[in-house]
């Protein structure tokens, strides 16, 4: 068991004749997750490396079985990109899109609601169950098999995470990059209760960063529901109010979305919260110790 | 993307929501110019059009009585150096007015409306403590802000207005115009890709009819792609130049007080950096992720834009890279270094693919680069070389 993709994963790949979809469906493939088709209007009928490419998100399910796909569409095709994987029915949806205006991703997230998909990102490096299936951008070779969820709104630094646990011997049951944008699929909570419920799953890390408010609802819901240890990270604490830290979503606006009143909701809620982000192995060391 | 209030004016002008006649002056004979178009004998506003709020107590609004007057504010304001508390202590310098006619204010009031990340969907905050620091007003009397959510298809409702209305104390035809403002501005974000659309504040005149005094609009620079004359709107001046320049090459810069140059891929990654470094007992210089496909050349402009900070008494490199690969990231920082003759101290942190050998690079490059193994002896080494240099 894990969540959200395992070793039946099939794999769509919408955008897969562009740049970066091309390099990191390659890189999908290397790892051993089952790409079983592509997708770009107009190509149909082609292939990319012996993958075979569809006009349509729902052809291609048709003819391969997918029952997940990964997004690289530009940003401006990205919310119909969404919808129209949605509305073909696929289960597991992957959007690395960046750049996607939060308007269009607030009609697509109500959409959403009326199906049975699962949006993870966008802006996101994607999901990851170690050994078994990786759909996104991180570095596959990081990860090792094992029982520590991992949910982060960043990327690199979720890498640096799981390389502290993989340094430590510790492996991962899932890492899940939720992405680093205003209006997102999979928050916090819906990825804690997975873990919360996924036998292969012992502890969690959650890494937060400033801007918004989903740290401390995500610490509500731990404090009343969570049967496992929680370690924490909230990045920007030094940051400035007001100056958008790189994603979209971390910004420090009216007095809301600081560091400390995260950090606070987090350690109020029993999350061992770790302040420097080189001590996330060492602290979840202690928390399995501690178990 | 902030525009001026006057651009903004002119936008709420396009959707017919009222505001007072007036117009942009780059110079104190323009601003004598407008005043005259818009009446023979005044009361005239004069503006300091600058892209942070608090003008008013920084000294940056003037009500003009007689020409005289405006000629003696613009005089004042332009060329100013505004210190309001949201431009920080080093404040801006006024380079535009906007001169409008004097209203006759009998209450003010506030509406703003801005995305709620916590429900996905566009917020309306009204309150009728109007032009007060609404932070203010939000931590002292947050029952005095009301709010209604606008439904992604079913948009903005009559009964949510009308709530909105009565709570701001409205009857007759001051409901029916706050009604009608409340669709006009929602109308106008969405149709402009807006963040931020705030209105402090909308006053009612004495013969009862509404009029938004002061406005603010914020853009969404992802939606920029469909507005492509906005860019016109821009105004550079208002700009940090590092931050400017660091965008041309698709680095993401924020400039800050330390002394620590970053220099980190991924932003929740140069976001921990700087924060070990202030755990540390550093400070940082500056935010700056360079992306996770960062080539040499984009590693280059970065330490440029890094060195223009005439602070910088270190520089740390924090990557880890998971696509990039370690050795390429190395012949990047050789190349830099070489070519921009550093001086300041180099701190190098490098994970992942390849890292021996973008190691090995470094060490055997013959410049003084200080490696780093981890983040956290990174931070030490780069907190102690900017204490010594």
């Amino acid at each position: 068991m894990a969540i959200y993709v395992d070793k039946n994963t099939r794999l769509l790949v919408q955008g897969i004749t562009g740049q970066a979809g091309a390099f990191h469906t390659k890189a999908c493939k290397e790892y051993g997750t089952q790409v079983v088709g592509g997708v770009t209007p107009g190509k149909g009928g082609e292939t990319f490396e012996g993958t075979p490419i569809f006009n349509s998100v729902k052809e291609a399910i048709k003819n391969t079985g997918a029952n997940a796909t990964m997004i690289y569409v530009p940003a401006a095709f990205a919310a119909d990109a969404i919808v129209e994987a949605a509305d073909a029915g696929i289960q597991t949806i992957v959007c690395i899109t960046e750049g996607i205006p939060p308007l269009d991703m607030i009609a697509v997230k109500e959409y959403l609601k009326t199906t049975d998909s699962v949006l993870i990102g966008p802006n996101c490096p994607g999901v990851i169950t170690p050994g078994q299936c990786k759909i996104g951008i991180m570095p596959g070779y990081i990860h090792k098999p094992g029982n520590i969820g991992v949910v982060s709104r960043s990327g690199t630094l979720t890498y640096e995470a799981v390389h502290q646990l993989t340094q430590r011997g510790i492996g991962q049951s899932t890492c899940v990059g939720i992405g680093g944008d205003p209006v997102q699929g999979e928050a916090f909570i819906d990825v804690l209760k997975r873990f919360n419920q996924d036998p292969e799953t012992h502890a969690v890390i959650m890494i937060g960063e400033i801007g918004g408010s989903a740290e401390e609802a995500a610490a509500d819901w731990i404090k009343s529901h969570m049967k496992k240890p929680v370690v924490g990270f909230i990045g920007g604490q030094t940051a400035p109010p007001g100056k958008r830290m790189g994603h979209a979503g971390a910004i420090i606006s009216g007095g809301s979305g600081k560091a400390s009143d995260k950090i606070a909701a987090l350690e109020k809620a029993g999350v061992l919260v770790s302040l420097s982000p080189a001590s996330l192995g060492e602290t979840m060391e202690r928390a399995l110790k501690n178990r | 993307m902030k525009i001026h209030e006057y651009q903004a004016k002119e936008l709420f002008r396009k959707y017919q929501i009222p505001v007072p006649n007036g117009k942009a002056a780059f110079s104190v004979d323009e601003a004598i110019a407008v005043a005259k178009s818009l009446s023979e004998k005044g009361p005239w506003v004069v503006k300091a059009q600058i892209h942070a709020g608090g003008r008013g107590k920084g000294g940056g609004v003037k009500v003009a009585k007689t020409m005289d007057e405006v000629t003696q504010y613009a005089k004042s304001i332009l060329g100013m150096n505004l210190v309001t508390i949201q431009t920080g202590p080093e404040g801006k310098v006024v380079q535009r007015l906007l001169v409008e006619d004097g209203a006759q204010i009998a209450k003010e009031y506030y509406v703003a409306i801005t995305l709620d990340r916590a429900v996905s969907r566009l917020c309306i905050m009204a309150s009728p403590e109007g032009g007060m620091d609404i932070e203010e007003v939000a931590a002292k009397t947050p029952e005095r802000i009301f709010k209604q959510w606008v439904h992604p298809t079913l948009g903005l409702r009559d009964f949510q207005t009308r709530t909105l209305a009565s709570q701001m104390g409205f009857t007759g035809p001051a409901a029916k115009q706050f009604q009608d403002i409340l669709k006009k501005l929602v109308r106008l974000y969405m149709e402009n890709d807006g963040t931020l659309v705030e209105v402090n504040p909308l006053i009612q005149s004495k013969d009862g009819s509404l009029m938004a005094l002061d406005a603010k609009v914020d853009f969404d620079e992802n939606g920029m792609f469909r507005h492509p004359s906005f860019q016109e709107l821009r105004d550079l001046n208002e700009e940090d130049p590092s931050e400017t320049a660091a965008k041309k090459f698709d680095l993401s810069y924020i400039s800050l007080d330390g002394n620590i140059g970053c220099m980190v891929n991924g932003a929740g990654l140069a976001m921990a950096t700087m924060d070990i470094i202030k755990l540390e007992g550093g400070s940082p210089a500056n935010f700056l992720d360079v992306g996770g496909g960062a080539t040499e050349e984009k590693v280059k402009e970065a330490f440029k834009i890094i060195l223009q900070d005439s602070k910088v008494k270190a520089i740390l490199v924090n990557i880890f890279g998971g696509i990039m690969k370690c050795d390429v990231i190395a012949k990047g920082i050789m190349g830099a270094a070489r070519e921009l003759k550093l001086t300041v101290p180099l701190v190098v942190r490098l994970e992942g693919t390849n890292v021996q050998q973008g190691k090995e690079l470094l060490e055997k490059s013959g410049l003084k680069i200080i490696t780093a193994t981890g983040m956290k002896e990174a931070a030490q080494k780069a907190v102690a070389a900017a204490e010594a240099h």
